[in-house]
């Protein structure tokens, strides 16, 4: 079996070749994961991303994977994708637009999966969205249930409705007392 | 949609240690508790796939797709190589994006304040497909070496960034490519903070006469090797 390639940061200089705030927009999705023409509850993810004293990152990339909004994935529909990328801006801001994810199976919470890369990660980091409005189905999902209930926090993005969308702010704290619970997935 | 079929973990042993204090930043980036064990699910075996509406050929010769007149500067190299799976089956279709400084070892960037010169022709940045045995090829330049703020008189050896999807989410890997013979490698901590030396010299690509082409290009080798292995594509 021939072993594993070695990751490496992503450093500081990669926007303007992954993010479509570069010079190459193109073809490769952005923060905006749905259209208007995508079914499903439209929604908008606000996240920060934090370092280990609170401060922001302002060269990070956060990466999502979702299912639609029947909890499918890899089912390309018009306006869809289920999958995103967004830089951070000077105050460690990401936003992403998109629908709520269905639940995968029964019994799982609904969820996205996010990738985090930064300067300073060798690795990146796994983590994953779940919805506070969707408090019942968080009680049941196995992946939720699997964390100490002290942490499950971190992984639950908080319903904020604004400009009369449906909005969810998330933050994303790579150390310190409330580092966000990252996968080893 | 397209699943893994089987996902050994991430094999801790090759992959950088998170908070490597002789990498500055890591200092108050790494994680610092332990990783959560995670069953993979659909959530981790599924992931996006990218066609050719993403990438087109010309994407993949940095030395042509940023020209706004005149040729590109520095030492034309061909870089290509297989991203294969750990039962050594190709990943095909499959997309590989790289980035890299100029031949002067500056960033068209706007963060980079390197003093060295832009080169108006080349934004080093370019985008492929691996094909149906896995392998991808970018036409570039060599990039140079440059200066950073980590310690005193600190070079990052030349390198090319790697971002590399795979069929699940998470055989997601991004990476850096190295040059044989580089003597920046030993005192580079990014390069370092892989601790199995076995581990650290597969970042490095092999130089390669096949790939070589007369009057045109040095050519160098660079597999890259994602976690799992594949399952025969599902149709859903
Ligand atoms: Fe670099």
């Amino acid at each position: 079996m021939p072993p594993q390639t070695p990751s490496q940061t992503v450093g500081p200089f990669f926007s303007h070749a992954l993010t479509p705030a570069g010079s190459r927009p193109g073809r490769i999705p952005g923060n905006r994961i749905a259209d208007e023409a995508a079914p499903g509850v439209p929604i908008r993810i606000e996240g920060r991303l934090l370092d280990g004293v609170g401060d922001p990152v302002p060269d990070g990339m956060v990466e999502i994977w979702q299912a639609d909004d029947e909890g499918v994935y890899g089912r390309i529909a018009e306006g869809f994708h289920g999958f995103g990328r967004a830089g951070t801006d000077p105050d460690g801001r990401f936003t992403f637009l998109t629908i709520k994810p269905g639940p995968v199976a029964p019994g799982m919470a609904p969820h996205a999966s996010v990738a985090v890369f930064a300067r300073g990660m060798l690795n990146h980091a796994f983590t994953r969205i779940y919805f506070s409005d969707e408090a019942v189905a968080n009680a049941a999902d196995p992946v939720l249930s699997s964390v100490e209930p002290t942490r499950r926090g971190t992984l639950v993005a908080t319903r904020n409705d604004r400009d009369g969308i449906q909005s969810y702010e998330f933050t994303i704290r790579l150390q310190g007392d409330r580092e966000s619970v990252f996968f080893d997935a | 949609m397209r699943a893994v079929e089987r996902l050994a973990t991430r094999d801790w042993s090759s992959h950088p240690t998170q908070h490597y204090p002789r990498y500055r930043s890591t200092e108050l980036r790494a994680y610092k508790r332990r990783l959560v064990p995670l069953q993979p699910s659909l959530s981790e075996l599924t992931g996006p796939v990218f066609g050719h509406v993403a990438v087109d050929a010309s994407d993949s010769d940095l030395t042509r797709n940023a020209v706004r007149s005149g040729e590109v500067l520095g030492e034309r190299i061909i870089v290509s190589g297989r991203v294969l799976d750990e039962g050594g089956r190709p990943v095909r279709e499959t997309l590989v994006e790289v980035w890299q400084a100029n031949s002067a070892g500056r960033y068209a960037h706007q963060a980079d304040n390197h003093d060295a010169p832009l080169d108006p022709n080349f934004t080093g940045t370019g985008r492929a497909l691996t094909d149906s045995e896995g392998r991808y090829r970018f036409t570039t330049i060599r990039p140079g070496a440059y200066p950073w703020r980590n310690h005193h008189n600190a070079w990052r050896p030349a390198h090319i960034h790697f971002s590399v999807f795979g069929t699940a989410f998470v055989q997601r890997l991004v990476t850096q490519m190295y040059f044989p013979g580089d003597p920046l490698l030993t005192l580079d901590p990014i390069f370092n903070s892989t601790s199995d030396l076995d581990a650290r010299n597969r970042l490095v690509a092999k130089f390669s006469p096949d790939l070589t082409e007369p009057e045109l290009a040095l050519g160098f080798e660079f597999d890259i090797v994602l976690r799992g292995q594949a399952a025969t594509p599902m149709e859903s």
